[in-house]
């Protein structure tokens, strides 16, 4: 049985403290950050005051930093964004206006964003010395950009309590995660392994799955999480074995039976568990009976988390869910009594809820609706299929086809022979106008900086 | 193959895989009753723009869209010449 923590701290620097004994880490390929060293150090060194208050723009390339700094900022700053790294120079300045921002915190003097702001300083490694005691008694705000699978990104604001607000006390865990930790998933995982007992395990700047695996199978990660498109990644390479994990963790799209089954295949000593969560509306459950949806008896609970269907999508309301949208043009993040519209459209099959798709990602097929995601699950399904991604190709008779790329799990095979049979099996499964009306093999999928598949085009 | 070769095997296969009966194909055969479905035209012209690298439907207005199995492999005649 999970307990709250005994109390969640105001801020991560103080999260932190308190001996263990064990030396704990957030490490990078290029760097190991000590998490006792905050005490008496900072990332930001006496610039660190110099932060109070003031609406910060966190922009690093190194995932180390980012940790260092948010330890550092969390319970100073009135606000920090976190910038996810790869942001075009024009998306950072409207977001930093949309935040008021006021300050910078960055690593790369060359390559630090220029925007107008009030105070600019950068987060270095190895901690530099602090001859203040920390101020912190403020409850910092945390802007998140949302995923954009789907068009831009929007600013939410959290705090460090409806963002830990899914986090319970845990025994010794030695996190990883391919997620970047400037996104929520990722964030989740910073969070969940500071308030912890262990270290946490992280990819550097364009490190490969292989390598990545390689370092978190050697220091004996026990707890890891990721996107499916990530776990596919996973088996894909074949390196899966370098890790042992005793916990299997996939967030950020929708887990089909497929992926369960081929983690399950791969780590059969593991707990394997799908989380539903979004950065708007916050960690909302996770499921570990190795299948894809949830119970449908969930959508009447009247407990921490409150779940209702409107229009085939599903609304959430929580303590976790985020504050509200931020900038000019921002809508109320929720609706009149109090829940986030997710946009995720679900159906009910019996006593199951399954994910479908996301509202704004509907192929139109001459006036009937395809799920890119429905489809995937049934290409997926398929023994001759390891990854598959759909998408809209403009027809000038029904205005959309649906068409898909396919990764084979035997690339040797016929491309012909596998098209006809793998598309028969779709025929045997779909309505005719979901079936892809013809493949695109490929050796590998793209993947967003979040990684997910990428919607739309 | 012809181009008139490849459009009747096209058609031939798009049907077959949509399950439909089709009629007995001539030039003079309307497309209305050839037992095609707006789904199974859609598709036959992706696959041929694959084939030719051309989609005269994405430059036709809708008063020259072809009627007959004919005007559509014309079509595609005129698009290639």
């Amino acid at each position: 049985m999970t307990k709250p923590l005994p109390e969640t701290p105001n801020n991560l620097a103080r999260l932190i403290q308190g001996g263990t004994g064990r030396i704990r880490v957030v490490a990078t390929r290029d760097y190991a950050l000590p998490l006792d060293g905050f005490a008496q150090a900072s990332s930001l060194g006496s610039n660190l005051g110099r932060f109070e208050g003031r609406s910060v723009v966190l922009s690093v390339r190194d995932m180390a930093k980012a940790a260092a700094a948010l330890i550092d900022l969390d319970g100073c700053a009135g606000r920090i964004l976190l910038c996810p790294p790869g942001w075009e120079p024009s998306r950072l300045e409207s977001a930093a206006r949309d935040a008021d921002a006021d300050a910078l915190v960055y690593d790369d003097a060359d390559a630090a964003p220029r925007i107008p702001v009030e105070f600019a300083a950068p987060c270095r490694l190895p901690l530099q010395p602090l001859y203040s005691p920390r101020a912190a008694s403020r409850e910092t705000e945390w802007i998140l950009p949302t995923s954009g699978t789907s068009g831009p990104p929007k600013l939410v604001a959290h705090t460090l309590r409806t963002l830990m607000g899914a986090i319970t006390d845990a025994p010794l865990q030695q996190w990883a995660t391919f997620y970047d930790i400037r996104r929520y998933g990722g964030l989740q995982i910073f969070l969940r392994a500071l308030s912890g007992k262990g270290s946490l395990n992280l990819g550097g700047e364009g490190e490969s799955v292989g390598s990545l695996l390689a370092r978190f199978g050697a220091v004996g990660v026990t707890h890891i999480s990721g996107t499916p498109s990530h776990w596919r990644r996973v088996l894909m390479t074949g390196e899966g074995c370098r890790i042992d994990p005793d916990y299997v963790r996939l967030s950020g799209e929708i887990a089909d039976d497929t992926i369960l089954g081929g983690l399950r295949t791969m780590y059969p000593r593991a707990r394997i568990e799908h989380a539903y969560a979004s950065t708007e509306a916050g960690v909302v459950f996770a499921v570990d009976d190795s299948k894809a949806g949830f119970p449908a008896s969930w959508l009447d609970g009247d407990g921490a988390v409150q779940m209702k269907v409107v229009d085939s999508a599903l609304r959430v309301r929580s303590e976790r869910c985020a504050l509200r949208f931020l900038g000019p043009d921002a809508r109320p993040l929720t609706d009149r009594d109090g829940f986030v519209d997710t946009g995720d459209i679900v159906e009910r099959r019996g006593d199951r809820v399954y994910f479908v798709g996301r509202r704004g990602g509907v192929i139109n097929v001459g006036g009937a609706k395809v799920h890119p995601e429905e489809v995937e699950a049934a290409l997926n399904a398929q023994a001759a299929v390891r990854a598959s991604r759909v998408f809209a190709r403009k027809s000038p008779i029904t205005g959309a086809l649906v068409f898909a790329d396919v990764v084979l799990r035997d690339q040797r095979v016929a491309h012909a022979e596998s098209e006809r049979e793998i598309l028969a099996a779709c025929r045997a499964r779909l309505a005719p106008h979901m079936v892809p009306a013809g493949l695109r093999f490929v050796v590998d999928l793209p993947m967003t900086d979040g990684g997910k598949l990428p919607r739309h085009g | 193959m012809s181009l008139r070769a490849t459009i009747l095997d096209e058609i031939r296969t798009v049907a077959a895989e949509q399950r439909k009966v089709l009629a007995p194909l001539t030039d003079d055969l309307t497309l209305h009753d050839s037992g095609l479905d707006s789904l199974c035209f859609a598709i036959l012209v992706a696959r041929l723009e694959d084939l030719s690298g051309r989609d005269p439907f994405g430059l036709v207005q809708d008063a020259r869209f072809p009627r007959t199995v004919g005007e559509f492999i014309a079509l595609y005649d005129e698009a290639l010449a």
